[in-house]
Order: C-alpha cells, then structure tokens, then sequence
C-alpha cells in the first residue's frame, strides 16, 4: 500500500501529553480527540493538517503516557503515517494496535523537512521525498503487522 | 545462557524454560488493570470485537482515579461507563470513589500484586510494581481489553540494563533523588524497549516506598519495565497483604546485560528536574534561585506514608510562604487515615497546605491544582512537559517531597537541609 502527503516535522522526545493533552481525555470521541491533535506542540496543526499528510519526527516518539487517546488522535486527525527515528515502546504498541501506520528510519528523520511531499510504501518500506527526490529504506512490518494495520487495529483484525 | 531477573519470570509465565531477548512469547497474566480514562477505550474495544466474558473476575483492576471525584459531567459519563461494565461483568477489583486510590499506590497495598506476577496496565506507570519483584508494564488500552478477554498477553522479551546500587542514601536524599539522577544519567530513552534491574547491597537501605518511587519512574527512562530483587523488605510488605504464594525470581549469575551501571547511593543529593524533560536534572546546590506559585505533594510517584512524613518532618510548626498553593494528595484511603493518625494531616493544614482526596488530578493538568501561563511548580510527581499541569508557559519541576515540602515554606526551590 502506497501513500502520499506533506510533511510535519517535529523534534526529539514529542510526548504524549502534547500530542493529546490530558486535560482533553474525558472523552474517547475519536472526533473529539482529533480537534486537540498535537495542541501543545504545534496549536496551528488541526487547521493547516490535510488528509493522508504524514508526521516525521526524530528520537523517542510518544513517550510519556500510555494513553491509546495519542495515535487515535493522530490517526483521526487524516494523518496517515508516523515516520520517526525511533518510537517510545507503548507508543509503538498502541499504534499497531488502533492502525496507525508508523514507520522507524533514522536517516529519513534526520533529512526530510516540513512541508516535503513524501511517498511511503508500506509493503516495502521504501520512503521518496518527492521534493528532493531521495529515497530512504525503512524496514517494512511483517505481513500479520501489516494486516492488523490494514484492518484498522488489533480487534478488528481478530473479531 | 543466564537469564535476567525479568526474562525469568516472562519465561515461568509462558510455560518456558528459557527465553532470549528479542523473542516473542505469549505469557499468562496475573493482573489486568486500567483507570478511568484508559478503561472506557478498553471497553469500547472489548464491546467492538463482540466480547461477551472476562478472563477473570479476580484478576481485572479497575481505578476511577484520575479525573474522579468526578471533574465534570465527561469524565462523569465516563466513569459510569466503566462502573456499569464492572457490576456487568462482576468484577471485584472496582474501586470507585469511597475506596479508590490513585492506582499504582492502591494495588500494592491491597496485596493484589505481588513478587513473580506478570502484570499488564493500561496506564505507564504500572512498572510500579517491580517494587515487588514483579515483571510489570504500561500498555494501551486495546491490549488491556484483550488481557481481559483472554488472561494473556504477548511480549518481546527486553535486553536489561544492570543499576548496581553501593552505599547508603544520607540526609534527605530518598528513592525519588536516586531515580532522577539515573534518568539525568541515561536520558528519557536510556533505557528503551530494556529492563532497568536494580540491584547490589544498596538495595537493602532502600525502603519500600522508596522502591516504589524508583519502579514508577522507570518508564521516564523509556524502560519496559523497572525491577528490584525480593529480600526481607518485600516479603515483610506482603504480609498481610498479597494472599497468593510468593514467588522468588533471581537472576543469574552469568545473566547477560546490555549495560551496567552503578550508583553510589552515599555520593547522592537531592536532585530536581527542570522543565520539560525529567532527564534535566540539577542537584539542589545548582538550583539557584526559583521561586515557586505552586507546590504538589503527592501522586503514584511520591504519595506514600514514607513521602508525607518526609513533607510533615518539614513543614512542622512552620507556614506555606506567601503566594505558594501547597496542595497534598495522599495516595490512598488507607494512607489518608494513617497520616490523620499520625497527625500529619493536622500538620499540613495548620501550615497552611490543603489535603485533597486521593486523585491523580493534578499530575496530568486534569483537575485540582492546574498552572496559569508563566507559573512554576515544584512537584514530587514524575513528568515535567510542556503543559502537563496546565498552560503551555507554565513550569513543573520535580523533586522528592522534602524539597518540594522545603520550598513549599521559602516559596524558592530550596535544599530541605537549609531551613
């Protein structure tokens, strides 16, 4: 599966509560949640956030709070896919589970800029900045990772 | 090859003799927990995949404690929610306002977590419990709904990073001084996707709760899990408490780790953590001069016995300064009456100090206690991000509950030893 969209760049150590405040979670409201996406980082991003437009961030993403609430957010924001250096372990889980497509590729990371146009191929891994025309090699999930993704998380994917 | 204290205890639990890191099992749970805000995903998961039994009723914790006493009609709705799901489906383990604590002070005092337990929770700081000498660890809430449906759950088996604790702490230095100074060693993602296994003759000193204080913040390293060895202060907590047969975990000798370190707990100082990560850590003699609008005492992290004695040590006969809100959160009911026993309570409030309810409110900027826009707080909780405990302009620093208790009368961040 093949994806395109425009970038938002974020740093090192983007924590669960600004991506979803905490003050936001007496709600599960998938929409809800998707108003007060990244609030506390970036306050424009529901407004400027397009759908299938990709997050790429460096180290330690979604670290903090085990709250499901974060990728849900994120997915439902249109996000289609989380490209990071490396991802905080129940961040990682969480995304799996609710079908968050994530991807971990270092040099990616590092190098592409807010704003690039990207095309990501789930099933390869393969990573085109279509603004500068590199390409980066992420390692693809398993085909069971990527059927859960798919189906749009764990309990869809066994019900 | 030898095994890490964790890799043994994920092995007994998915009927192996062995496991190696990096390896996939599927393990048998001993306890399935999730709160207020992560239960109502958990259910509506559970519900979606067409569910209609739970693992065990003995076996599921679920802690209205977060945005309770209920904060607004949300966060009411959502815990009627969960409350219908435990009468539902029996669940023994509800603990609602009246008997609920803030969860990881709440399940090691009611003994439903114990050494040897494999314990998934749908909130981080579930790693608590390695206090215990058990493997626990944080996870969302459509793993919990599963551990609910099916007593299971699957693992990657960690690598461990070895802490060899030397020395005794001195002063006023406590638990939360030592695990503030290992995260500003390694950073928030020193320990990754690992096992923190703490370890050495200076486990010995460490009483507790203070090993409950260093087991919650293992996560603010990135670590699975945080684990202590089981000695004569583990089983002499459990009694009386954990009715189910204590189980003994060592590591091996020849276990292999992918780090070690080793701290001299006598060369440690009361330690805090600046804004926004808990891997800014200053000893109090770099401090220099913050003044504080707000002081916390309290949380999973440092709401315990041990912590609100430390706080009342200080405060006794004194006053909150002028312009400083201290506010003290208890852990639980049971913590709440020993310290009114003990007439710390009495303390706080004739210092000038409010005593809240056992609620987890103010940590995350739920309810109870929320920053305005350029206001500081020095706070014994465990995480310091941009707008955690309100307005993205406001500050929290951490520390153990001696220097917040310290600060809380100067009104600046202040060495508990100095006043």
């Amino acid at each position: 599966m093949k994806i395109h969209g425009t970038v938002h760049k974020y740093g090192n150590n983007v924590d669960t509560d600004v991506i979803i405040p905490a003050r936001y979670l007496n709600t599960a409201s998938h929409e809800e949640l998707a108003k007060h996406c990244m609030e506390d980082i970036d306050a424009d991003f529901v407004n400027k956030v397009k759908p299938n437009d990709i997050i790429v961030a460096q180290r330690n993403f979604g670290c903090g709070s085990s709250r499901e609430h974060a990728p849900i957010a994120i997915k439902a924001s249109g996000i289609s896919c989380v490209i990071a250096s490396s991802f905080a372990r129940i961040f990682y889980r969480n995304s799996i589970n609710t079908g968050l497509p994530i991807l971990e590729c270092d040099e990616a990371a590092n190098d592409i800029k807010n704003g690039d146009n990207l095309e990501v191929d789930f099933d390869t891994g393969i990573i085109n900045n279509l603004t500068t025309g590199k390409q980066y090699k992420a390692q693809p999930f398993p085909e069971f990772i990527q059927n859960i993704i798919k189906k749009g998380g764990l309990l869809n994917s066994i019900k | 090859m030898g095994m890490t204290m964790s890799q043994k205890i994920l092995a007994y639990h998915a009927g192996l003799d062995e496991v190696k890191p990096g390896q996939l099992i599927n393990a048998r749970l001993d306890m399935v927990l999730a709160n207020d805000i992560t239960a109502p995903v958990a259910i509506n998961e559970f519900e979606k995949c067409g569910a209609d039994s739970i693992f065990n009723k003995e076996k599921i914790s679920l802690v209205m404690d977060h945005f309770t006493p209920n904060k607004d009609i949300k966060a009411a709705t959502q815990c009627k929610q969960v409350r219908e799901f435990a009468n539902k489906y029996d669940i023994v383990n509800f603990f609602d306002v009246g008997q609920m604590g803030i969860e990881h002070a709440l399940l090691p005092e009611q003994g439903l977590v114990g050494p040897g337990d494999l314990v998934i929770g749908a909130d981080s700081h579930t790693c608590t419990y390695g206090a215990l000498g058990a493997f626990s660890t944080g996870v969302g809430s459509t793993d919990m709904a599963a551990g609910m449906i099916t007593g299971q759950g699957w693992f990657k088996v960690p690598q461990a990073i070895k802490v060899n604790l030397t020395g005794k702490c001195t002063g006023f230095v406590s638990g939360k001084d030592v695990i503030l100074h290992l995260i500003g060693m390694i950073g928030v993602d020193g320990a990754l996707y690992q096992s923190l296994e703490f370890c050495g003759e200076g486990v010995s000193s460490l009483s507790m709760d203070d090993r409950l204080c260093i087991a919650n913040m293992a996560i603010e390293a990135g670590a699975k899990n945080g684990i202590f060895p089981v000695d004569d202060i583990t089983i002499k907590y459990c009694e009386n408490r954990f009715k189910r047969p204590i189980m003994k975990f060592e590591a091996d000798d020849d276990a292999q780790y992918a780090k070690e370190i080793t701290i001299d707990l006598s060369s440690l100082r009361p330690t805090v953590s600046f804004p926004h990560l808990p891997e800014n850590t200053h000893t109090i003699d770099e401090v220099g001069k913050i003044k504080i609008d707000q002081a916390v005492i309290g949380s999973c992290t440092n709401g315990r016995l041990d912590d609100l004695r430390a706080a009342a040590s200080i405060i006794k006969g004194k006053k909150i300064a002028k312009d400083v809100r201290c506010i003290i959160f208890p852990g639980t009911q049971e913590i709440y009456l020993q310290a009114l026993r003990e007439g710390l309570i009495e303390t706080f409030v004739e210092a000038g100090a409010v005593v809240s309810t056992p609620t987890c409110g103010p940590c995350l900027g739920g309810h109870m206690g929320i920053l305005a826009e350029g206001e500081k707080c020095i706070s014994t909780t465990n995480r310091n991000f941009v707008g955690r405990m309100g307005h993205i302009k406001s500050e929290v620093y951490l520390s153990s509950p001696a220097v917040a208790a310290a600060s809380a009368v100067t009104g600046y961040i202040t060495d508990p030893a100095k006043i």
